[in-house]
C-alpha cells in the first residue's frame, strides 16, 4: 500500500501520520525544530494547509506549529497508521 | 532567617505562571500565546519561616537562544545563579518536556522538577512514576496540580531541602561523542580558569564548542565588569 515508502514532510496530505526518519538540516533551524519535538522516531500529523498550500500546520506533542516549505521539505519521514501514540 | 532566589523554568502553557500566582498570591496574568513573559515576574513567599523570592522566567522549549525569551531564561540561571531553579513540565507532553530539563541540568546542579498537570494526566491514564524520575535524573520530583493547589507543600519542601542543601542532587548529564567528549576534556581546564567555579565549566565548555558567539558577549561582559579579566 505504500504505507513505508520515504517522503518528505511537505509531500504528507492532511490527515497523515508521520514517522519522522531524519532531518536534512543543520545550526539553530535544526535545533529549532529538534526542540520542537521533531526528533527522529517522533510521529506528528499533517493537520491542514493553509490557504495557499503553504506553510503546512503539524500536529507535535500536544501543540500544532506551522512549518514552511523551505523547512519541511527537508524533514525525511514514512507515512504510518493510527494515532499519535502520546495523545 | 534564610533567603533564597528560585527561578521557575520551563516549556511555554505548562502552568509555569498559575503555579507562580499560587505560589506568591500574586495576580500576573496567565494566558496562552508566546512571548507573554519577556520580563520576568518577581515574587514573594515564605516556607518554614524561610523567605524565598521566586523568578518566573519566561517559558521556552529550549534554552539555546533561539530568541530574547530563551536568552533572558537561559542568562538568569547562568548568570544570576538562583539558589533552586525549578523546571515546569506538562504531565501530558513529558516527552517533549524532557529536552528542557536535560538542558537545564547541564547548567545547574540545584535543580527541582515539578510535573505539573497532573490531574489531566489522570484523566488521560497517564501514570507517572515520580520515584524512578528522581533516580533517572537525579534530582527531586514533585507532581502537582497548580490549578488545584495540589501538591505544592511537597514541592515547597523538596526546593526547600536542595536550597538549603539538605538535598544532595546528581544530575544526569547528556553523554556527547566520544570525539566531542575529548574535546570538551581537552578545553575544560582553560574555561575552569576563567570561570572559576562561578559558571558551570562543562556548560560553558559546550557553548565554545557550539561556536555561539551571543553567549560568548555576554560572559566577557560579565567577567569584564566584574573587573576579573585576568584570565581573559
Amino acid at each position: 500500500m505504500g504505507e513505508h515508502k520515504m517522503m518528505s514532510l511537505y509531500e504528507s496530505r492532511p490527515g497523515d501520520h508521520l514517522l519522522i526518519k531524519s532531518l536534512r538540516l543543520d545550526g539553530a533551524m535544526l535545533r529549532r525544530l529538534l526542540d520542537l519535538g521533531f526528533v527522529p522516531g517522533a510521529v506528528v500529523k499533517n493537520v491542514q494547509r493553509s490557504p495557499m498550500g503553504d506553510p503546512v500546520a503539524y500536529q507535535v506533542s500536544r501543540t500544532t506549529v506551522a512549518l514552511r516549505k523551505e523547512e519541511s521539505s527537508q524533514i525525511d519521514c514514512q507515512k504510518v497508521k493510527g494515532e499519535i501514540n502520546h495523545e | 532567617m534564610s533567603d533564597f532566589r528560585i527561578a521557575l523554568a520551563g516549556n511555554p502553557n505548562t502552568g509555569k505562571s498559575t503555579l507562580f500566582n499560587a505560589l506568591t498570591g500574586m495576580n500576573q496574568h496567565t494566558g496562552n500565546w508566546p512571548g507573554k513573559t519577556v520580563i520576568q515576574a518577581k515574587g514573594n513567599y515564605t516556607f518554614n519561616e524561610g523567605n524565598y523570592t521566586l523568578i518566573d522566567l519566561p517559558g521556552t522549549y529550549s534554552l539555546y537562544s533561539n530568541s530574547a525569551d530563551e536568552e533572558t531564561a537561559r542568562d538568569y540561571i547562568i548568570f544570576d545563579r538562583p539558589d533552586v531553579t525549578v523546571v515546569v513540565v506538562d504531565a501530558t507532553s513529558l516527552e517533549r518536556n524532557l529536552n528542557l530539563v536535560l538542558q537545564v541540568l547541564e547548567m545547574t546542579d540545584q535543580a527541582v522538577l515539578c510535573i505539573n498537570l497532573i490531574d489531566e494526566a489522570k484523566k488521560r491514564n497517564i501514570r507517572i512514576y515520580d520515584d524512578r524520575l528522581e533516580k533517572k535524573l537525579g534530582i527531586p520530583v514533585a507532581s502537582i496540580s497548580a490549578r488545584n493547589k495540589a501538591g505544592i507543600n511537597l514541592l515547597l519542601k523538596k526546593i526547600e531541602g536542595v536550597a538549603k542543601g539538605e538535598i544532595v542532587t546528581s544530575p544526569y548529564q547528556v553523554k556527547y561523542s566520544e570525539q566531542m567528549e575529548e574535546d570538551i576534556q581537552r578545553l575544560e581546564p582553560y574555561v575552569s580558569q576563567i570561570v572559576k567555579g562561578k559558571y558551570p565549566t562543562r556548560w560553558v565548555t559546550l557553548k565554545l564548542l557550539d561556536g555561539d558567539r551571543s553567549f560568548m558577549d555576554h560572559l566577557y561582559q560579565r567577567v569584564f565588569s566584574e573587573g576579573d579579566v585576568s584570565h581573559v
